[in-house]
């Protein structure tokens, strides 16, 4: 529902950033409040974070994975991944595992303020990252971590589950979540309220369904925000506040400031010249150069593949059934965990769909060091994508964490020369000179 | 249509060279063959009509397409001249990716089916890397990683259940229970002779070196398990003749060989200065500690022999196994004086796991050895100098 009172652009645009800004600051300082108080937290993860059960406990949760990145955002990684390694972590392995690792070592302190200890940790299958991170907290603390087997898709090819497929896989997912909930049930001293996790979901349903609109809106010329700037920024609401009132209220503001952008032709950029997609992670440690380097040239990301998975697949469109919520609950991970991973390993189709959605010009691949699980696969679907559309394909290489391995004047040259491309071909494009012949797509896309 | 292959190529022999050898002699051709990247012993069985199911590292129930009359083998790499895989990978990879596609791409690895893990966040694109470039079926195997969910036996059955409908789609021929308990009955075996090859590690580790029972097991990657029933018997039975001399050299257990896999060079290097008594080398291949049950079920039992009476490795996360207990037990076990803690370049589960294997040792007063390795190294010669100063530091420490 929009807001009916007469709003001005004043008033209106940039609140979603301002906003997001304030939400992330006063969801830390509840966090620094349970660590003072010494209560009990849940750890978990972005894809398949189970929020709204652990809520349904009152359990404050903590994302270990935003709590990294922040370190890198305001450029303080590098004291904590080198604790980390000084502790005998490689320098091989995943960037936000070391900041983590130095976090706790610090007693939680981090740059946002200090987190609490896990009580419990969940996580799913969805990174085998997630797994080797619980053991660490297993030894640390001897906290119990749940591991949620969520299988995903059993082939590259395999469109959807069938409905024998899904109602097994769903089965075992249900299983295991109501053994969650008897471990919630011990760990918080509370007995399950069935009740208050139906109206947790009530809220998620309606943050998922203004997250898909608002990915949507971003389809209009110009694009209303940036997709990995700001697509960031409201990811970190939709993550931490899921399944919340503050979180509702934010993405229905939201929605209403990114509509009256459309209305009115006011763009992330001004002077958009190339629509793009970007696939990969972040660069955090340069993250606003990053994006000027695009930016500087007319370039804006009109989709990320970032907001497909980091959000756990909420862009899915899954609505809960509050009538059946813990049976609801098991689909809803199964098949947002389903979606995740199908952003990450089987891409291409998704990618296509969305150059053709978003009008883009060309697509940005950015694996990194730190992340296998998103980057190991990006160079062969580039090929894919490129085999398939007649789409400018840049492939660069640099981490989220850690800057030993961004090489800024590297990356701005590779920018710029993709750039020439990009401009060469609105020249052709706009002279009117024959494309090179589209070739027919090899991935299907129904 | 069903392509199984008559029944006389199954009984022969696809290696058959190790009959009538010396010991010496055998374990040399198996180092042949393990070291050969064309796969010669695939190519016959393919000659002779009969298909290959490859399956990527840690574990798989080969029975499944054993009993489907396929070619089980294990996909894991190895030391290739990388000509076309890496155009399809980033850079910051570990190399039994790398060279398993290769092997796939140059054609030295034909194929009828893949079968990947999830076992770490590399593996889990390879279904997605390989649906790009191969045109056979490829699948996904979710083995558990919540093994302590008492619906996890259910669930594994249920995709072993369906692998199988696969690998009938692939064959054309349905796989009746008393083809896989047969099945089963032979993987027992070599099962209980891989156990007896451990054992006299443990009990006479101067009558085999490190290298020599790595290449006597790898074989049995790329061959019936029948032949390498017979090959194991009789390699043990000469073993048990050999001459030998024991030395004084410190008993190690060697960690970190569940995928990607040390150059036999490498293992060389190891037996010369010490005695390793135990490994997780190939782990998957002993994955399941004993006998699978004949009576019941054979899928269910071998999804709750899999769930429940398994070793460990780096990559499947159980409550009931914390790695580093595990590790201190094989150690035990074995009455190892040290530990080499060894992780593939680039390889995240072996990495995170040096850490707690580290201070586990340390905490049990247990000498330990941390390096890297890749199946491309071709010298070990600072490898060992730095085991020998190793050894020598305990034995004059």
């Amino acid at each position: 529902m929009m807001h009916t009172e007469p709003q001005t652009a004043v008033s209106i645009v940039g609140r979603g950033a301002v906003q997001a800004g304030r939400l992330v600051r006063e969801w830390y300082a509840e966090l620094d409040g349970a660590a003072e108080r010494g209560a009990p937290a849940a750890y978990v993860f972005v894809m398949g974070s189970l929020v709204e059960l652990l809520r349904s406990f009152e359990l404050p949760v903590v994302f270990p994975e935003i709590n990294s990145l922040q370190t890198a955002v305001r450029r303080v990684e590098a004291e904590f991944l080198a604790q980390a390694e000084d502790s005998g972590y490689s320098p091989d392995i995943c960037g936000y595992v070391k900041a983590d690792v130095a976090v706790q070592l610090r007693g939680g302190a981090h740059p946002m303020g200090r987190i609490p200890k896990p009580a419990i940790a969940v996580l799913t299958n969805a990174c085998n990252t997630y797994l080797k991170w619980g053991e660490i907290w297993e030894r640390m603390y001897k906290t119990p971590v749940f591991a949620i087997d969520v299988p995903s898709a059993r082939s590259a090819n395999e469109r959807a589950p069938g409905a024998a497929g899904l109602a097994r896989d769903r089965r075992y997912v249900e299983a295991q979540l109501r053994e969650l909930i008897t471990a919630c049930e011990r760990i918080s001293g509370r007995a399950f309220d069935i009740d208050r996790l139906r109206e947790v979901l009530r809220l998620t349903n309606e943050m998922t369904a203004s997250w898909r609109r608002v990915l949507a809106l971003n389809a209009a010329a110009p694009a209303p925000f940036n997709a990995v700037v700001d697509g960031t920024a409201y990811l970190g609401v939709m993550n931490a506040l899921r399944g919340t009132e503050a979180g509702c209220a934010y993405f229905r503001d939201l929605e209403e400031e990114l509509a009256y952008k459309v209305e009115h032709g006011i763009g992330a950029l001004a002077g958009e010249r190339f629509r793009l997609i970007f696939v990969g992670v972040p660069c955090y440690p340069i993250f606003r150069r990053f994006h000027e380097f695009f930016a500087d040239r007319g370039g804006t990301f009109v989709s990320s593949s970032y907001l497909w998975f980091a959000s756990g697949g909420a862009d899915t469109g899954f609505e809960y059934d509050l009538r059946h919520p813990i049976e609801s609950l098991a689909e809803g991970v199964l098949l947002g965990v389903r979606r995740a991973t199908d952003a990450m390993l089987f891409q291409d189709r998704l990618l296509i769909g969305a150059a053709d959605e978003f009008h883009a010009d060309g697509i940005v691949y950015h694996p990194v060091k730190s992340c296998r699980t998103v980057s190991t696969g990006l160079a062969g679907s580039r090929r894919a994508v490129m085999q398939a559309r007649d789409l400018n394909c840049l492939y660069i290489e640099s981490d989220m964490m850690d800057r030993r391995v961004v090489s800024e004047a590297q990356l701005k040259n590779r920018i710029d020369a993709y750039f020439e491309g990009l401009e060469s071909r609105r020249l052709r494009t706009d002279s009117g000179a024959p494309r090179p012949e589209e070739s027919p797509c090899a991935i299907p896309l129904a | 249509m069903s392509t199984a292959i008559a029944a006389s190529a199954v009984g022969a022999d696809l290696w058959g060279e190790w009959r009538g050898q010396a010991i010496g002699e055998m374990i040399s051709r198996a180092r042949e063959l393990t070291e050969d990247m064309e796969f010669p012993t695939v190519r016959r069985w393919r000659e002779r009509g009969g298909q290959v199911l490859g399956h990527f590292q840690v574990y798989f129930p080969e029975e499944l397409a054993h009993a489907a009359g396929m070619l089980p083998v294990k996909v894991k790499g190895g030391p290739v001249e990388m000509r076309q895989a890496d155009a399809h990978f980033g850079s910051y990879l570990c190399s039994v990716m790398r060279s398993s596609l290769e092997l796939g791409l140059s054609g030295h690895l034909p194929l009828d089916m893949f079968v990947t893990h999830p076992i770490c966040d590399a593996a889990r694109n390879l279904a997605g890397v390989w649906a790009r470039n191969f045109s056979y079926p490829i699948q996904i195997l979710y083995l558990p990683q919540n093994p302590n969910s008492a619906s996890s036996v259910e669930y594994l059955r249920a995709e072993y259940q369906r692998l199988l409908s696969d690998i009938e789609g692939v064959t054309g021929a349905p796989v009746g229970v008393e083809a896989l308990r047969a099945s089963i009955a032979i993987y027992n075996r070599n099962r209980a002779l891989i156990r007896d090859l451990y054992a006299m590690r443990r009990e006479a580790p101067w009558m085999l070196g490190v290298d020599e029972a790595y290449v006597l097991l790898a074989v049995g990657t790329v061959m019936r398990r029948e032949e390498h029933n017979e090959m194991l018997a009789a390699a043990l039975a000469a073993l048990r003749e050999r001459p030998a001399r024991r030395q004084d050299k410190m008993r190690v257990v060697f960690e970190g060989g569940f995928c990607e896999q040390p150059p036999v060079d490498l293992l060389s290097a190891m037996a010369q200065s010490c005695y390793v008594v135990d490994d997780d080398l190939l782990i998957g291949l002993r994955y399941l500690e004993h006998d699978v049950p004949l009576t019941g079920d054979p899928l269910g039992e071998l999804a709750d022999a899999y769930i429940n009476d398994s070793t460990y490795s780096p990559v499947q996360h159980d409550l009931r196994k914390p790695k580093e207990q595990m590790l201190l037990r094989r150690i035990a076990g074995a009455r190892a004086d040290a530990a080499i803690i060894a992780a593939a370049k680039m390889c995240e589960p072996g990495l995170d796991e040096q850490v707690a294997y580290s201070q586990a040792l340390e905490e049990a007063h247990i000498p330990f050895f941390v390096t890297e390795f890749e199946e491309k190294m071709s010298n070990s010669d600072q490898l060992q100098i730095q085991l020998e100063t190793f050894v020598e530091n305990i034995v004059f420490d």
